[in-house]
């Protein structure tokens, strides 16, 4: 069987290359949307409309002289405020990048402007994407379009909410625990993990290295391919990116699921909301409709994963992290010494829960504790991804919630991290063993709340990947629509 | 050093590597620029900018781990954390317990052969300058900090606790210098930094005794201030053992005015670094074909340059023969001498003229015209020159980067006397001084130099003094 998804941000920009829609007139809808709502959505850290006109009248200019301004052309994307944009400030949602502006644009940012992107604005997150909520922020917390009461998940939310909100059909995140993932879910949008390796990290500011990667947000699958197919492949600026082609994700998208064998993880149905369970179990009744052979699989070391990240992660964190000393960009708090400047401008630039893992991160990392801790969860690492190749012997993806529950009210966790830091509980595995995996929307709730499900495939699979989200959207109940609620 | 106590000496030599860009990024790796002009969002410590490991450091790494007999092996790099400010990400990317070299040798002129326990990538920080009127942190009015330096290549070369003198570390020092420059590696220019050393040292009763608590000596920045440091530290550490106190633990530096170590921090400060495997990069896995490759493009080491060199003087007389052999060598001149013993040039005029004006221009001389500088050597070897005349050819050679020494000599009016003059004006100054005369016949053979001074004088130094000398002597031996 095949499917033919919708693909509304690949439409428009087909439209404008072929010269029936103006890349100008695109982008002023979508500023006129956010004009309209995003004082109250806060999706934006910065809308930067100068510089979007530029790119569109670039576009429409290129047009008319013939000439094709690539996969994008005109399509208005939002970039995570942790990814560098040359001469714009980019703050990571934090006190202590106030005021600076990067003398260089990420790799990713540059690619989008070659693929004839139009970049709309800087999105909200939590600090240092460091949460799952996005009420870290510096800047105060984004609001989630289906329901402004309550949260549109994190870090990535900004994201996750302008695509969600109609802000722009395109936008980026990063994903270090489900960063990605998890708001996509809570925000009825389609959001996509990347392998690690595949999309270039240069200019990406760094939560955990080993862990981190920018992946695409988007109305539908196939836009979702589209925008990985733009920003992956080599790049020598990144060490840890993979030396292979680029990838040609869109071109397989629809080319179903018969054949293929779906493990449906059963750890990741344990304990989460009946509804989110119920609606998984749909989507691989809906795989197997499609031809696919759906199997119960088990993986008991994912259970292991969330204690294994919240050593890792925030090991690498305390390093990364500490560059932010106020000698040469960013907050300076001025005091007599170095030591107590330094001290000063951390205190001051740094917000509770970034600090929060600092701490943990150097705890982790000290001597006569690191074997203890950090060597340990690394050790756990290898098990999880040990775990994961013994299901791909017999799976080709695997099927659970993104999310343990639907959107949470703004406030409700922000006093019990560790039940907030549960959220993630299905998506950080992936990233350990640095897998692609992609959330899907799969109806909303009896409240009226999106639901996301979630597939997942070995290092490198992303075409198996795309191929099986596409089915699972195309049988998919129609989630809510946006701004339902308030 | 104090009777019935024995030292225990290791270094640390840091090497900064002669690469055209820095370790991780492509700025210009160049020293003395104008501060802050050579960096970029990589060496700078930028959020989200990445290091890209410089292949040619690697090679130049792995010629240092071959030229010190190490085994070259999968290595990865650690990051070390700790907060200063010429530090720029308040992490430095080094090898930590997978070093790139581990396990080699070094031998001393003299054959003794000290342990390198590893040889080990890292990069440089940015320098720090505290302006005010006092020049150190403490006090100063506000710092600067210059980047240009930060992420330059470095080898790291840490010996074995082998050395028991202050002469075999700077023999040590001295010998290695030369291998980093024979290797293209470095410039060994300690007093730039490009070479720094820090000693370990300790003290003990007797060579049977476990080793004592160590103390890390830094700033040196001469051979000389490396022994004179060590010798001044194992004084201190005897004298507080045999008061009957403990030495302890700790990082001190050497004030060369003073003439003496300061406590810097001890160990109970020391810094928790909190190594752990840099997720920016991969593993460095050289394979044997890059292994040999790097290996074949090695040229002789030292050791094996100076024993071509008393290889050419087959037993031949020369007095000072090692320290000569030894300077050549260090300064990188013995390719002239080699040339011109392969051109027939005797090999002791050869080596003393290198070893001793030649060298006094080393860097002059080692762009001479290899050609001309064998030429003014043959001519003084064949009398057409005065070895004083052959010495000021040689002067004009160097200060031009060469020139043909025969018309040099001609243009000074160094033409080589006749015979027939020479007898002459020997006779003139014997019969000017006939009461040195009769004492030089009865056997005082040191007034010879007041007639080769006296000919000297009449010809204006276009004597030669060896010829002066048999000449006398036909004299005196025919009556």
């Amino acid at each position: 069987m095949s499917v033919a998804g919708p693909r509304p941000a690949t439409d428009l920009a087909a439209e404008v290359r072929g010269g029936s829609r103006r890349a100008a007139d695109v982008l002023e809808e979508h500023l006129a949307a956010i004009d309209a709502r995003d004082g109250e959505i806060h999706a934006f850290n910065l809308v930067t409309r100068d510089e979007a006109r530029a790119q569109a009248a670039a576009v429409d200019a290129r047009v008319a002289r013939g000439e094709d301004p690539g996969p994008l052309a005109g399509v208005p994307v939002a970039l995570k405020d942790n990814l560098c944009t040359r001469g714009l400030p980019t703050t990571c949602s934090s006190r202590i990048l106030a005021g600076w502006r990067p003398p260089y644009d990420a790799t990713v940012v540059t690619r989008l402007r070659e693929a004839g992107a139009v970049m709309v604005g800087k999105t909200n997150m939590d600090e240092f994407a460091m949460g799952s909520s996005t009420e870290s922020s510096a800047t105060g917390p984004t609001r989630n379009p289906h329901d402004t009461g309550r949260v549109p998940g994190g870090s990535s939310g900004g994201s996750a909410a302008a695509v969600a909100a109609g802000f722009a059909p395109l936008a980026l995140g990063s994903d270090t625990g489900g960063s990605i993932r998890q708001p996509a879910a809570l925000c009825g949008v389609v959001g996509m993990k990347p392998t690690y390796g595949t999309v270039s990290r240069y200019g990406l500011i760094a939560f955990a290295s080993s862990l981190d990667q920018i992946g695409p947000f988007a109305r539908s699958v196939a836009d979702a391919a589209q925008l990985f197919d733009v920003i992956g492949g080599h790049d020598p600026a990144d060490s840890t990116s993979l030396n292979r082609p680029t990838p040609r994700a869109l071109s397989v998208v629809d080319e179903g699921v018969a054949g293929m064998t779906v493990g449906v993880l059963a750890e990741y149905l344990d304990g989460v909301d009946p509804e989110v369970a119920a609606r998984t179990r749909e989507a691989a009744d809906a795989l197997a409709a499609a031809g696919a052979r759906v199997e119960e699989v088990s993986v008991p070391e994912v259970l292991l994963g969330l204690s294994a990240y919240y050593l890792i992660a925030p090991a690498e964190a305390s390093s990364n992290l500490a560059r932010y000393d106020g000698v040469r960009f960013g907050l300076r708090v001025d005091a007599e010494d170095t030591v107590t400047m330094n001290t000063a401008t951390r205190s001051a630039g740094f917000g509770a829960e970034v600090k929060r893992r600092i701490m943990l991160g150097t705890y982790a990392l000290s001597a006569g504790y690191m074997d203890a801790y950090y060597n340990q969860a690394l050790r756990v690492r290898t098990l999880i991804i040990e775990g994961f190749a013994a299901a791909y012997r017999t799976c080709d993806v695997l099927l659970g919630p993104t999310t343990p529950t639907t959107a949470f009210a703004i406030g409700e966790k922000v006093g019990d991290p560790m039940t907030m830091y549960r959220s993630d509980v299905c998506t950080i595995p992936t990233n350990l063993a640095g897998h692609p995996a992609v959330s899907v929307p799969f109806g909303s709730s009896s409240g009226g709340l999106p639901i996301g499900v979630q597939l997942l495939a070995p290092a490198l699979a992303e075409r198996t990947l795309f191929r099986a989200a596409a089915v699972v959207e195309a049988a998919a109940p129609v989630t809510a629509a946006v701004g339902g609620r308030s | 050093m104090t009777d019935g106590w024995v030292m225990v000496i290791g270094l640390e030599v840091h090497c900064e590597l002669r690469t055209d860009t820095k370790l991780f990024c492509g700025c210009p790796n160049m020293f003395g620029d104008e501060p802050n002009t050579n960096v970029c969002p990589v060496c700078l410590g930028l959020p989200g900018s990445l290091p890209v490991l410089n292949q040619r450091a690697v090679e130049l790494a792995m010629a240092i781990g071959t030229a010190l007999h190490c085994d070259i092996r999968p290595s990865t790099f650690h990051r070390k954390n700790y907060f200063y400010p010429d530090q720029a990400k308040d992490y430095q990317i080094s090898q930590y317990d997978e070093p790139l070299n581990a396990d080699g040798w070094l031998e001393l002129p003299d054959g003794f052969r000290v342990g390198i326990e590893r040889a080990h990538m890292e990069e440089d920080t940015g320098k720090t300058t505290h302006a005010g009127t006092s020049g150190r942190i403490h006090g100063a009015d506000y710092s600067l900090v210059d980047y240009n330096r930060s992420g330059v290549p470095l080898v790291e070369i840490v010996s074995r606790a082998d050395m028991r003198t202050s002469e075999q570390a700077r023999a040590y020092a001295t010998e290695l210098r030369s291998i980093l420059v024979a290797t293209g590696a470095s410039d060994g220019k300690m007093e730039e930094g490009s070479m720094r050393v820090d000693a370990n040292v300790s003290v003990r009763r007797s060579a049977d005794d476990p080793f004592g608590t160590r103390c890390e000596i830094k700033n040196l920045n001469s051979v000389r201030s490396l022994g004179r440091a060590i010798d001044y530290e194992a004084e201190r550490q005897i004298a507080l053992l045999e008061a009957g106190e403990v030495v302890v633990q700790q990082t001190r530096h050497w004030d060369e005015d003073a003439g003496r170590t300061q406590a810097l921090r001890s160990k109970e400060e020391a810094y928790d670094y909190r190594y752990f495997l840099e997720p920016d990069l991969v593993p460095l896995v050289p394979d044997a074909e890059w292994i040999h490759a790097v290996a074949d493009t090695l040229g002789l080491m030292p050791a094996e340059r100076r024993a071509r060199l008393v290889g050419l003087l087959e037993g031949g007389e020369v007095t000072d023969v090692a320290s000569q052999v030894a300077t050549v060598v260090d300064l990188g001149l013995d390719d002239l001498v080699v040339e011109a013993a392969a051109r027939g040039v005797p090999v002791p005029l050869a080596l003393k003229r290198t070893a001793n004006e030649a060298a006094n221009d080393a860097e002059a001389a080692r762009a001479v015209e290899v050609g001309a500088y064998v030429a003014l050597l043959t001519m003084e070897a064949n009398g057409s020159l005065s070895a004083t005349q052959a010495k000021v050819v040689l002067g004009d050679l160097l200060a031009a980067g060469g020139g043909d020494p025969a018309a040099i000599a001609k243009a000074k009016g160094f033409e080589a006397m006749s015979d027939d003059s020479l007898v002459a004006t020997v006779a003139e100054a014997v019969a000017a001084h006939p009461d040195e005369w009769a004492r030089f016949c009865e056997g005082e053979d040191k007034l010879s130099q007041v007639f080769i001074g006296q000919v000297m004088k009449a010809t204006r130094g276009q004597a030669n003094g060896k010829a002066v000398m048999a000449e006398l002597q036909r004299l005196r031996r025919e009556g």
